[in-house]
């Protein structure tokens, strides 16, 4: 088992009364493809937030590399070499592979003209890296070109761009074809075999279980399941086990629903 | 003309390195191939241009023969062509700026008030500038900061600008009739080999200016901001001080335009700068930069700017008479944008 990169460790978040999450432990260790499922409302989104910074725990610790850091914030968690990937992606679908991957942060000689050769050849080094070789595309390809999958891969490929060493892909198979997504996993695997980690977010099981190493899985603020690809055989056990977490006793009611709730109190 | 502002400037340079590797090149990859994609708009606008002017020839080939004929365009688009380039990076911005005949009328007016006064033409042309750049700031930070149209923000501060210029000096113009003998006017005004000397200084704006949107940082985050405002913000650009530079660019680029009228009719009048929010306007969309944002050309603008401006002179040198130059200047706006949809696609 490779370093551990980021750690939480009972992460509590509340807006006003409702709790988001209720005391998350989640771990992510270099190398290796966490996927995390959940459904709508499971607090998915918030523990991405947490992750890049961009929102503030109430309570809990944050461990990078094993040691606590206090004043977590979105500059703290590039730092620490976090990288999300937005479920928009936030590409500039009429600009070029080359400027999309160097948004905000082209590479500049003296007065700020651009390196144009430079991030040519960085661009397509970073695009080899994650397995994305086409015979049809070069870095001058307008992004508006590209399929789902492939624009996917830009936006991946933009994210280990400085040595980032956690990638958070946010639900980056949803609304894609088989074959699209096909794609995407393969530039998952690349980016692993690079020696980097990622925490892969979806709510299609079926896509998660193809793709993940460890799987967390979160129900309504809380871990309800964390298991090692060996310890689960199939996808439908996965499924049944959701099923199960969402619906305790077999069938839904009123009643379970709200014991659930306290519960997560 | 249009040969010396179309040199290599939208192909990117990696693509004759080869260092790109293997993997990515493609076989019908020829230079010339991605020379004509990269540059689809402004050659379209070289066509249209082209294409007008055959027809004017075969109308009445003996007529562009004569040189004035140029000569008299040659003095008016080069001031055209200092507001049209800064426009393409506000229409990229997926913003439109027409306060820009205002500002010319503004700053040219500050540089005949120093002239007048008895100082240095270079100071006039210095004080132009730093008005040109506030007007600009002032126009940009209403719309980025106080959130406004910047269709109906800018034509507002076209009017108020004008307006306050009026009041002031209640329809008097300036004439400078000293400027004839200043070192600044035989620099910015004169003539060289014959041709009006602000045409240099317009193509090396315009040739500038084209670096600056293919292969500088504000070009690049400009045309980022104009296509997609939201990713070029979760990608740490500051869109809006991004777009209030594009208005700071276009006050600047209006000061010169303006700066150059006064030195080449040795007066400044009230009006300064009013006859061109039209024909700029067409020439910014003639020369193939969509109205959507994100993309654009500033060579193509240029070659826009002189497509519109021998419009005028053509109709009248092909031998039809002045009445016809409206109607032509609307066939060739609704061509050219006819053209530029069928060549050019939009991404989403």
């Amino acid at each position: 088992m490779g370093e551990r990169i980021i750690e939480l460790r009972d992460i509590k978040k509340s807006y006003g009364q409702v709790y988001a999450l209720g005391g998350v432990n989640l771990s992510v260790d270099r190398g290796e493809v966490v996927g995390l499922i959940g459904d709508n409302g499971a607090g998915k989104s918030t523990l991405i937030k947490i992750l890049s910074g961009v929102v503030k725990p109430t309570s809990g610790e944050i461990l990078v590399r094993g040691k606590p850091v206090s004043g977590w914030s979105a500059a703290r968690s590039r730092d620490a070499g976090i990288e999300t990937v937005f479920q928009d992606r936030a590409l500039a679908v009429q600009q070029t592979i080359v400027r999309n991957i160097f948004m905000g942060r082209e590479l500049t000689s003296w007065m700020g003209w651009l390196k144009v050769n430079k991030e040519i050849e960085e661009a397509s080094r970073l695009m080899r890296e994650i397995g994305f070789t086409s015979k049809v595309f070069t870095p001058h390809s307008i992004v508006g070109q590209l399929s789902g999958g492939e624009r996917q891969g830009v936006a991946i490929a933009r994210a280990i761009y400085k040595q980032a060493e956690l990638i958070i892909l946010d639900e980056p198979t949803t609304a894609l074809s088989l074959t699209e997504t096909a794609k995407v996993f393969h530039f998952v695997r690349q980016v692993r075999a690079s020696g980097r980690s990622i925490l892969f977010i979806g709510h299609n099981i079926h896509h998660v279980f193809d793709i993940a190493d460890r799987f967390v899985v979160l129900d309504r603020g809380k871990v309800a399941l964390t298991a090692d690809r060996s310890q689960i055989k199939s996808a439908e056990d996965l499924i049944n086990f959701m099923e199960d977490v969402a619906h305790p006793g077999g069938l839904p009611g009123l009643h379970e629903a709200g014991e659930a709730e306290q519960g997560a109190r | 003309m249009s040969k010396a502002m179309e040199p290599d400037l939208q192909s990117p340079l990696g693509r004759t390195s080869g260092q790109a590797g293997k993997e990515w090149s493609h076989p019908s990859d020829h230079w010339l191939r991605g020379f004509v994609i990269d540059n689809r708009a402004a050659l379209g606008t070289l066509g249209v241009f082209i294409f007008m002017m055959a027809v004017f020839i075969i109308a009445n080939p003996t007529v562009f023969t004569t040189w004035y004929l140029y000569s008299s365009v040659l003095t008016t688009l080069p001031v055209a062509l200092f507001v049209v380039v800064p426009l393409v990076f506000v229409v990229t911005c997926d913003e439109i700026d027409l306060s820009f005949p205002a500002t010319m009328g503004f700053a040219s007016w500050v540089f005949a008030l120093v002239v007048q006064a008895g100082y240095d033409p270079f100071l006039g042309i210095a004080a132009a500038l730093v008005t040109g750049t506030l007007l600009g700031f002032l126009v940009g930070s209403l719309v980025v900061y106080g959130g406004l149209s910047s269709l109906i923000a800018t034509l507002g501060m076209n009017f108020l600008l004008r307006g306050l210029i009026q009041i002031i000096n209640e329809g008097r113009s300036m004439a400078l009739t000293g400027l004839a003998d200043s070192s600044a006017y035989k620099i910015f005004s004169s003539q060289l080999w014959g041709i009006p000397v602000q045409v240099f200084w317009a193509i090396a704006f315009v040739v500038f200016s084209a670096l600056l949107y293919n292969r500088h940082r504000f070009g690049a985050q400009v045309r980022a901001v104009g296509d997609n405002p939201d990713s070029a913000k979760q990608m740490g650009i500051d869109v809006k001080r991004v777009k209030v530079k594009v208005f700071v660019f276009t006050g600047i680029g209006a000061a010169i335009a303006g700066t150059f009228s006064v030195m080449i009719n040795f007066t400044w009048w009230p009006t300064a700068g009013d006859g061109y929010l039209l024909p700029v306007l067409a020439s910014v969309f003639v020369g193939g930069t969509p109205t959507w944002g994100g993309i654009g050309t500033v060579v193509g603008g240029a070659i826009g700017a002189v497509t519109v401006s021998f419009i005028q002179t053509g109709v009248v040198a092909a031998g039809l008479s002045g009445f016809y130059v409206q109607f032509f200047n609307g066939l060739i706006i609704i061509l050219s944008l006819l053209g530029h949809k069928w060549n050019q696609a939009r991404y989403r």
